[in-house]
């Protein structure tokens, strides 16, 4: 295991992945992947809907048990210590997944006790966390009762609260006006620049360009993995979006 | 266990915020006991009666004076034509037709002997059981009434001997123990908060965690380092807790608008409820692993919980159901629940009289849990 930790930070790889495969039934959701994230990049993961994003994103976060395969996530095998890996990531899932029936303050409190973190860092992380977002006068509020848009940037501070060494982004903005997605994407930039690694799946092929690297999946496989830059060049395409639609629907 | 702090202490917050949850856990178990025992009574009072005399003699009105004074019967209909009594059964205005037949007096001081006929309305089998049982009665105590005065009258000084046979005849005495007025009430109360209790706690549990699927914040709880455990705990224990509030509110109005006796150990019944509600606890988890939204799950509920309902003895007698439902109500929890309320709270029954009881309702609370927490890990 240490041998493991230590190549991985060598090659500053926080994840890796060698033919994960996930198989349901006859359905092969995920074709033998294999790829790196390195520490502190944004990574995004595109794809179409149905492409298997979704699914090698839940193996990576302890969800799903992969077939076959393997998973390193912040230097622990995904499939043997699952419990290590919840500790050291953040998740925010494409359904908003706060409790709506309780207050800004009390999810926060929630998330923060059931990572271990004591009292007094709950306390001092609600104000911060209040503070940034500019939601104090909402602290006592239903979460339920915000608009979409806060919701999202507020579950994402939430997935931040334990300081997580990667956070899984799955189509975080996904329902959101230009000027949040906009907002949401500062965030994002924010985490990055404290080292945090962010893994995004996203729809959006503009936002694709704010990656540093980007990986496409297409029908279960990675087809492509480049900086946005280099696939642009490699496609012949002026942007993401031409050089998705040459890969996912072979045009 | 920290952990599971935080998870009760968020499970309190929702449930005391949520505004159809606590209506539920406080008004339904005062409103389910207040009509079901009121409604629900075996006793049947007021039948509608015809009354077909063809024979017009003092005996037979005496017979007629004694169905109308039981309590049990109205006299509706009194003609001499047999076809006019039919035809108000037919068209339900009557529910049993007593027929005296002509020289029915001539007969019993005659022959010491005499029939008349009765007709019960058996569309409701129940009703007609049991008006045919309150009349045989009457007519079985008129009988040895008028043996008595007849034979008393006739014998006195000549036969000495026969006048005492008939005064020495068996005399059946009932008493009803445990139960002295037979009401039904008395009766139906501790069953009804046993059956409530089951149902609410089956229901909401179930409920809740399916609702936490469907809302996908289970899926969050799962990146957590939140063990399944934890999460099972987490939220058990606030339904635990709230089964015994529920039995405390259905207790108070028991004893408050029904009286009912309380002879039992008090601590008994918190104690055995308390090792009871896991048995409900766990099948509303085991439900919610198989049901991907709450109407599934309300409806894979209702299927078992209307079976436990209607065998768990609360209505019928679980001794008259054949061998094999007896032996299906083994896994009807809420069998046990209701004849532990009546052993204790009716007769007063200590820990001892209903040990058996007790380790079945353990033992089951074990088995059930243990499948609810395998099928969940076999699902996540």
């Amino acid at each position: 295991m240490t041998n493991v930790k230590n190549t991985i930070t060598m090659n500053n790889n926080i994840i890796s992945t060698d033919h994960l495969t996930k198989i349901f039934g006859k359905f092969t959701a995920v074709n033998a992947i294999s790829f790196e994230v390195r520490k502190g990049e944004i990574f995004g993961f595109l794809g179409a809907n149905g492409a298997g994003k979704t699914t090698a994103l839940k193996m990576l976060t302890g969800l799903l048990m992969p077939t076959s395969g393997v998973a390193t996530v912040a230097g622990y095998d995904v499939r043997k210590n699952p419990d290590q890996v919840k500790r050291r990531i953040g998740y925010m899932s494409q359904k908003f997944s706060l409790y709506e029936d309780l207050t800004v303050r009390e999810n926060i409190r929630l998330f923060g006790g059931i990572y271990g973190l004591k009292m007094t860092e709950i306390r001092s992380k609600t104000t911060d966390l209040l503070q940034k977002l500019q939601l104090e006068p909402e602290a006592d509020k239903l979460v339920g009762s915000l608009p979409l848009g806060w919701k999202q940037k507020l579950a994402f501070s939430v997935a931040l609260l334990h300081d997580p060494q990667i956070v899984f982004l799955d189509e975080p903005t996904s329902g959101v006006d230009p000027i949040t997605r906009r907002q949401f994407w500062e965030l994002i930039y924010e985490a990055a620049a404290e080292g945090v690694t962010l893994m995004v799946t996203t729809h959006y092929m503009d936002e694709a360009e704010y990656c540093d690297r980007v990986s496409i999946m297409v029908d279960g496989k990675i087809e492509a993995l480049d900086t946005p830059r280099a696939m642009k060049a490699g496609f012949q395409a002026t942007d993401m979006d031409e050089v998705f639609r040459k890969l996912a629907r072979g045009e | 266990m920290r952990t599971i702090l935080f998870l009760v202490q968020k499970e309190f917050l929702q449930i005391f915020r949520n505004r159809t949850m606590l209506p539920m856990l406080l008004i339904m178990p005062v409103v389910q006991t207040l009509l079901l025992s009121f409604a629900a009574n075996y006793e049947i009072k007021n039948l509608a009666l015809a009354v077909v005399d063809h024979d017009l003699s003092p005996a037979s009105r005496q017979l007629t004076a004694k169905f109308s004074a039981s309590g049990y019967f109205k006299v509706k209909n009194t003609s001499f034509d047999a076809k006019e009594a039919d035809d108000a059964m037919a068209n339900d205005r009557v529910d049993l037709i007593l027929e005296i037949p002509a020289q029915f007096e001539r007969d019993l001081v005659r022959e010491k002997e005499a029939s008349v006929s009765l007709t019960a309305n058996a569309i409701n089998a129940t009703k007609a059981g049991l008006g045919m049982g309150y009349a045989q009665n009457i007519v079985r105590d008129y009988n040895t009434d008028f043996a008595r005065s007849k034979v008393a009258l006739a014998a006195a000084g000549t036969n000495p001997a026969a006048a005492n046979r008939v005064q020495a005849a068996v005399d059946v005495v009932y008493s009803n123990w445990y139960n002295p007025h037979l009401d039904y009430k008395t009766f139906m109360v501790p069953g009804i908060l046993g059956e409530i209790v089951s149902l609410i706690i089956c229901f909401l549990t179930a409920l809740n965690i399916v609702r936490e699927r469907e809302l996908g914040t289970i899926e969050q709880l799962n990146v957590t380092p939140v063990q399944k455990w934890q999460f099972i705990l987490g939220k058990l224990l606030p339904f635990w807790l709230l089964s015994l509030l529920v039995m405390t509110v259905g207790l108070t109005v028991g004893k408050i608008v029904f009286d009912i006796p309380m002879l039992g150990n008090l601590g008994l019944v918190f104690g055995y409820t308390a090792a009871f509600t896991p048995c409900m606890l766990g099948l509303g988890f085991l439900i919610s692993n198989f049901a991907d939204s709450q109407q599934q799950a309300m409806f894979t509920a209702w299927f078992f919980l209307l079976i436990f309902i209607l065998m768990c003895g609360l209505f019928t007698p679980v001794e008259s159901m054949p061998e094999w439902a007896q032996v299906l109500n083994y896994l009807n929890p809420v069998h046990y629940f209701v004849a532990f309320m009546r052993l204790v709270l009716l007769k007063g029954a200590d820990f001892h009289d209903i040990q058996t009881n007790f380790f079945s309702v353990v033992t089951y609370a074990v088995a059930v849990n243990g499948l609810a927490v395998w099928t969940y890990k076999k699902r996540v």
